[in-house]
C-alpha cells in the first residue's frame, strides 16, 4: 500500500491542477451563471464522503466480528475522511444554495439532509472514539455499522418527508446530461476527490498503524524494566 | 432455551419494577414535564402550531426513552447484575431480547399516560384512529428501543455514557421520528390520511426488522469483554 502513496500523490495533483482549467472551459449555467461551478466540487464531495462512508462500514463489521486492529484502524481512518468530505460537502452547499436560491440551507434539499444526517453519525463515532473510554473501539464500530446501515432508511424517509416542498431541479439537469460541457469538469473533479479519498485513507492509516506499533514497542520496554 | 432466557430477563425487570415502579413514574413525569416545556414553547395566541401535537409526542417519547434507558442499565451495573448475566448458560443475544422487551414495555405503559394527555391538551383525535395509530406508535418504540437498547448495552462501561447514549441514538433513530410524527400528522388529518400512514408505518417496520437483526448478529461479539 504505501509504495501506492507517491504515485497516487502526483496523480492527484495533477488533477486537481487540472480541475480548474477543465472548470474554467465549461460553459456557464443559464439561470445561476457562475456560482453553479460550485457543484463541481460539492458533489464529487459527496461523492468521496460516500465512498468513506461504505469502506467504514466494511471495516466496522470486520473489526466486529474479527477483532482484528488493522481493520479498526482503516474503519477510524474512513470516518475521520467520512466526516471531512462531509464538512465540505455541507459547506459548498449552503455557499450554493444562498446564492442559488437566496437562503443558506433548505430543509427540503433532499441531499443536504441526508448528509447532514450521516455526518452526525460520523461525528457521533468520532465522539465515541475520543471519549468512550476502554473497549470504545467496538462500540464505535458499532456505531460505524449501524451508521452504514441506515444510510438507505435516510435516503428513503428524508425523500419522502421533504415531498411537500419543491424539489430542487437544477442537479439533476446537470446530471441528466443537459448541459453538455458539463461532463469533462464533472468527471475530472470527481476522479480528483476520489483519488485524494484514497490517498488520505492509506496515509491515514499507515499513520494509525505506526502509532500502534510504537504504543507496543513502549509497553514491552514498559514490561521488560 | 432462547425464548426461556429472553422471557426470564423480562420477568426478572418487571419485578423489580413493579416493586417500586421508579423508572416508570419518573420517565412519565419526565416525559409530562417535556410536553408542558414544548406547549409553552409552541402555543402562540392560544392556538398551537398545525403539526405541534405528533410532534411534542415523538419527541417527548425520544427524551423520556433515552432517559428509561440509560436508568435501566444503571440499574444493572449498580446491582453489579452484568457479570452474572453474561455467565448465564444461553446464548447472549437472549439477553438483548429480554432487555429490549423490558425498555418497549416500560415506554408502553409511559405511552399510556402519554398518548390520551396530548391528545386531550392539543384536541388531536388520535384515540379515534387507534387502528392505525397503535401500529405505528408500537413499531416505532421498538425501532428506538432496537437501537438504544444495544448502544446502552455496551455504553454501561463507559465513563460518559449518560451523554454519549443520546450522542449516538439521535442521528441512528431520526428516521424513526420521521415516520413516527409524519404518520401520526397524517392519521390526524381530517379525514385520515390512512396510505400515507401505511406508508410510514411500512417504512418503521422495516428498520424494525433490519436494526433488530443487525444488534442480534453483533450483540454477542460486542459484549465479549
Amino acid at each position: 500500500m504505501r509504495k501506492l502513496v507517491t504515485p497516487l500523490t502526483l496523480l492527484t495533483a495533477a488533477l486537481f491542477a487540472y480541475v480548474p482549467v477543465s472548470i474554467a472551459g465549461a460553459p456557464n449555467e443559464a439561470t445561476m451563471g457562475l456560482v453553479q461551478k460550485i457543484f463541481y466540487f460539492h458533489v464529487p464531495a459527496w461523492m468521496a464522503m460516500g465512498a468513506a462512508i461504505a469502506v467504514c462500514g466494511a471495516a466496522s463489521t470486520i473489526h466486529i466480528f474479527k477483532n482484528r486492529p488493522a481493520a479498526d484502524r482503516t474503519a477510524a481512518a474512513a470516518a475521520e475522511l467520512a466526516v471531512l468530505f462531509g464538512v465540505i460537502g455541507l459547506v459548498t452547499g449552503p455557499l450554493w444554495g444562498r446564492k442559488a436560491w437566496g437562503h443558506w440551507w433548505n430543509w427540503g434539499d433532499a441531499r443536504l439532509t441526508m448528509a447532514l444526517l450521516l455526518e452526525l453519525v460520523f461525528v457521533s463515532y468520532l465522539v465515541v472514539r475520543a471519549y468512550g473510554g476502554p473497549g470504545s473501539d467496538k462500540l464505535a464500530a458499532a456505531v460505524g455499522l449501524f451508521g452504514t446501515a441506515l444510510t438507505p432508511f435516510v435516503y428513503v424517509s428524508v425523500n419522502l418527508w421533504r415531498t411537500v416542498h419543491p424539489v430542487t431541479t437544477v442537479v439533476p439537469e446537470l446530471m441528466g446530461g443537459s448541459m453538455p460541457g458539463a461532463g469533462l469538469p464533472f468527471t475530472v473533479s470527481s476522479a480528483a476527490f476520489l483519488l485524494l479519498c484514497g490517498l488520505l485513507l492509506i496515509v491515514r492509516i499507515h499513520l494509525a498503524s505506526r502509532q500502534a506499533t510504537l504504543d507496543e514497542l513502549y509497553l514491552a520496554e514498559d514490561d521488560g524494566v | 432455551m432462547f425464548l426461556r432466557t429472553a422471557l426470564l430477563v423480562l420477568r426478572k425487570d418487571v419485578a423489580i419494577e413493579w416493586q417500586s415502579l421508579e423508572i416508570l413514574a419518573t420517565t412519565v413525569f419526565f416525559a409530562i414535564g417535556s410536553v408542558v416545556v414544548f406547549a409553552f414553547a409552541l402555543v402562540k395566541e392560544g392556538q398551537a402550531a398545525p403539526d405541534a401535537a405528533p410532534a411534542i409526542l415523538w419527541v417527548a417519547l425520544l427524551f423520556a426513552g433515552t432517559l428509561a434507558l440509560g436508568r435501566t442499565f444503571e440499574r444493572e451495573r449498580y446491582g453489579e447484575t452484568l457479570r452474572a448475566l453474561l455467565l448465564v448458560p444461553a446464548p447472549r443475544a437472549a439477553l438483548y431480547v429480554g432487555k429490549l422487551l423490558g425498555i418497549v414495555a416500560l415506554l408502553g405503559g409511559a405511552e399510556v399516560i402519554l398518548v390520551p394527555l396530548i391528545a386531550l391538551l392539543f384536541n388531536a383525535p388520535l384515540l379515534g384512529r387507534l387502528l392505525l395509530f397503535v401500529p405505528l406508535l408500537v413499531a416505532g418504540t421498538i425501532g428506538f428501543a432496537a437501537v438504544g437498547t444495544l448502544f446502552a448495552a455496551m455504553l454501561m462501561r463507559a465513563r460518559t455514557r449518560d451523554v454519549l447514549l443520546p450522542i449516538l441514538l439521535y442521528p441512528i433513530t431520526i428516521p424513526v421520528i420521521i415516520a413516527g410524527v409524519r404518520g401520526t400528522s397524517a392519521l390526524l388529518e381530517s379525514p385520515a390520511d390512512e396510505p400515507t400512514a401505511i406508508m410510514w408505518l411500512a417504512i418503521v417496520a422495516c428498520f424494525d426488522v433490519v436494526f433488530i437483526t443487525l444488534a442480534l448478529w453483533t450483540f454477542e461479539p460486542l459484549m465479549m469483554e
